[in-house]
């Protein structure tokens, strides 16, 4: 595991209290991209707040990852429109395809995956968004070609 | 859940936690008092008192689930919900506070009803294989059910399907067995002050785990085992040894060993529905027997054997110089919470083994020779309060030249189990006393079990040492008691000593951070991990009897009160140990075998 550096933020918050929980790792999410167990430890002693509490509150939000992101990140929408149109089979078979389940990093580091609750766009459900792209319409096949195209790009 | 529960009232009252037995608001006599209508009857209550407990002195019984005594409430589990007339919905009594005027009903369709429900609601994915858990018959989940006439499955819901955390030497977790009530998760800060485990996630994904939802054994776990006293189902228990000492009765080439914990015979009784208090030292030894074991030691014996040690050690310290306060050593959640949070203390901590590891290393070392028997083939059970002795006995240290000092423990849990397994009833059997060489025990060993029995066992060894007299009253009563904290100042013979008493470590915790802030008045200091000590421990009967702690201790200072041998220091089979075998206190021998060192742990989560 990758050691991270999160003195910057330490220092930014000195002398706060444990109300500086969540604002602290947000700002550790935003620049990690992901809490990681030494910043959570980190993050613990500085507010003086048990790590279990610290993991406890980080885990009840849907906002905090705790493996580092792949180089593509692939958020699987799993709202209630997308849900309609199948989307629950594109999360299974982009699972099986990664080996990882979702909050997870493949090994390789290339893909990693989230599921969200609605992106935004229901009209084009069921919908991926990869990186930054949205992808419509997406079918079980098409997810799959999806993967492939982006595995080819990180690997050229 | 359920019909119109209402959760929007609880957040008016705050409480004071305290550790005190004493019911809330008992002593405020002068409170203003409160008139309210309960099940149509008029009551008086004092003010600052929560609905259930006025329910409780008015003799009605709600049923609760997440309610811990003396404890925040949560108002999580919604049990014990009452309709209250003018509310929105149903409030919870547990943690909403009573006011002139208002009028409630404990037992009302409507509030039986939503109990129900939420009773079928936490069945609906809970595992259902009451016929092989741990705590069949002993279950609070499993109780309500019952009380409450659930016979149909109304929610079939997907069952809880988590992994056994059996990591830990000491507790086993089954989360799938987890209602999450989360009453292990307030005793683990709020008395113990370890926080090891929380809620993770959220919603229907809700575990209660460890940092990083790990396994508890590279926690912050002090296996103190008071999470597995207060869950109210199977989620939660003891590593059994059982299996192990069958096995180890059963093979003809052993010599089974056992000694047991000065707090075991105020305890066991309970588990064979008698009244606590009882003391069953000699019913135990007869039916420890009859299971097959070969000989009955009493780890009160040992318990002389520290004070002789431990008192020699803070004689040493006070006269020639040593680190000052000297902290007791007896307790290992203690141990290894110093260990993981006061490092810089542990040279404070008396290098002392517990009383327990004491009898273990001479059963093995002086017992064999005596008896010519191979320290390999002797196996050496002990019972205790407690699970975190599991975890001591597991400790390399505790071993020499391969061969641990203590083979395997049980809980007063366990053995009742073991004794009911074995087909011995308890209740047709005569009473037989212990046997030599470590059957003799004082009564300063017996009360080691209640938080303050150290102190006074070793004020009274120290003073004799010190002074070469007896104390003209042996009896040091401002040590005794269920107090958090308690401190005395005691005058030997010029010199005053000043003592301080905690059990519970969120108690610890505070006298520790008045010696990190640079207080200086004290010489010795009594932890014991557990609120009230052994009596309490983790490995003791569930109970819900309120009167249960309160009885258990009463029973220890009767012996001690009763009882002529009341001094370590003239236990006979202590001078005798000392002149055959180990010298003299703190000799070579006895650092060879009765001491011994900590580590540092600070790089647990």
């Amino acid at each position: 595991m990758s050691s991270v550096d999160i003195s910057n933020i330490v220092a930014k918050y000195s002398g706060a209290g444990r109300d500086a929980l969540i604002p602290m790792l947000q700002d550790v999410q935003q620049q990690d991209g992901y809490l990681s167990r030494d910043s959570i430890i980190a993050i613990s002693k500085h507010l003086n707040i048990p790590p279990s509490k610290v993991y406890g509150v980080a885990t009840f939000y849907n906002q905090f990852r705790f493996n580092a992101p792949g180089k593509v990140h692939i958020q699987v929408c799993r709202g209630t429109a997308c849900h309609v149109k199948g989307s629950s089979a594109v999360l299974d078979v982009i699972q099986r395809m990664l080996d990882i389940e979702a909050g997870e990093t493949t090994k390789d580091g290339v893909f990693s995956l989230e599921v969200v609750a609605c992106i935004g766009a229901c009209g084009l459900a069921p919908l991926i968004c990869c990186d930054g792209e949205f992808h419509a319409g997406v079918t079980t096949a098409k997810a799959e070609r999806i993967i492939k195209q982006y595995r080819k790009k990180v690997e050229a | 859940m359920g019909e119109g529960v209402d959760s929007g009232h609880t957040q008016r009252l705050t409480f004071t936690p305290t550790l005190s037995l004493e019911g809330r608001g008992g002593k405020e006599k002068d409170r203003p008092v409160v008139k309210l209508t309960i099940n149509n009857r008029d009551v008086e209550a004092q003010e600052g008192q929560t609905i259930l407990d006025v329910l409780k002195a008015e003799g009605v019984k709600v049923p609760t689930l997440c309610h811990v005594k003396n404890l925040v409430p949560t108002g999580a589990c919604r049990m014990c919900v009452v309709e209250l007339e003018g509310a929105r919905g149903l409030v919870p009594a547990c943690a909403y506070p009573i006011n002139n005027g208002m009028k409630i009903q404990t037992h009302s369709a409507r509030v039986i009803k939503a109990r129900k429900t939420i009773i079928e609601l936490l069945l609906s994915n809970h595992p259902d294989d009451c016929l092989y858990c741990v705590r069949n018959t002993n279950c609070e989940l499993q109780t309500l059910a019952e009380q409450h006439g659930v016979r149909d499955r109304r929610y079939t819901g997907v069952k809880n399907n988590h992994h056994v955390d059996a990591s830990s030497p000491s507790v086993v977790r089954d989360p799938a067995k987890c209602i999450l009530c989360g009453r292990c998760v307030r005793v683990c800060e709020e008395i113990q002050n370890v926080a090891c485990i929380d809620f993770i996630g959220r919603g229907a994904d809700t575990v209660i785990g460890t940092t990083f939802n790990e396994g508890l054994n590279t926690s912050t776990c002090i296996n103190c085992g008071q999470c597995v006293v207060a869950c109210p189902t199977g989620a939660l228990h003891e590593q059994s040894h059982i299996k192990e000492v069958v096995a180890a009765l059963d093979d003809p080439g052993k010599v089974v060993v056992c000694q047991h914990a000065p707090s075991i015979s105020v305890t066991l009784a309970e588990e064979f529905g008698m009244k606590p208090g009882v003391d069953v030292d000699g019913i135990m030894t007869a039916a420890l027997r009859r299971m097959g074991f070969d000989r009955v030691f009493d780890t009160s014996f040992s318990a002389d054997l520290t004070i002789m040690e431990e008192g020699s050690e803070l004689v040493h310290r006070l006269t020639k110089g040593g680190k000052i306060p000297m902290m007791t050593s007896c307790s290992p959640g203690w141990i290894k919470y110093v260990e993981q949070f006061y490092p810089e203390f542990r040279e404070n901590v008396s290098s002392c083994k517990s009383p327990q590891q004491m009898l273990g290393a001479v059963i093995k070392s002086y017992f064999a020779e005596n008896q010519k028997i191979n320290p390999k083939e002797i196996y050496s059970v002990s019972i205790m309060p407690c699970t975190a002795k599991k975890f001591e006995a597991e400790r390399p240290e505790m071993a020499r030249n391969g061969i641990p000092d203590v083979d395997a423990v049980l809980t007063t849990r366990e053995l009742a189990q073991l004794i009911r397994l074995r087909g011995v009833d308890m209740m047709a059997l005569d009473p037989e006393g212990p046997d030599t060489p470590f059957g003799t025990r004082s009564t300063a060993g017996k009360i080691f079990g209640a938080s303050g029995g150290v102190m006074e066992a070793a004020l009274r060894s120290a003073y004799f040492l010190i002074t070469g007299e007896e104390l003209s009253d042996l009896n040091v009563k401002a040590v005794r008691g269920f107090d958090g904290i308690k401190e005395a100042k005691v005058d030997i013979k010029g010199t005053t000593v000043g003592v301080a008493v905690a059990s519970g470590l969120e108690n610890a915790k505070t006298i520790m951070e008045q010696l990190r802030n640079g207080r200086d008045d004290l010489h010795f200091i009594e932890i014991m991990t557990c609120p009230g000590g052994c009596i309490c421990g983790g490995g003791q009967p569930h109970t819900h009897n309120p009167e249960a702690a309160r009885n258990r201790m009463k029973a220890l200072y009767k012996l001690d009160r009763d009882e002529k041998l009341r001094t370590s220091h003239s236990n006979a089979g202590i001078q005798r140990l000392y002149k055959e075998f180990l010298g003299e206190p703190l000799g070579h021998k006895s650092h060879e075998l009765l001491h011994t060192h900590y580590v540092d742990r600070t790089d647990v989560n």
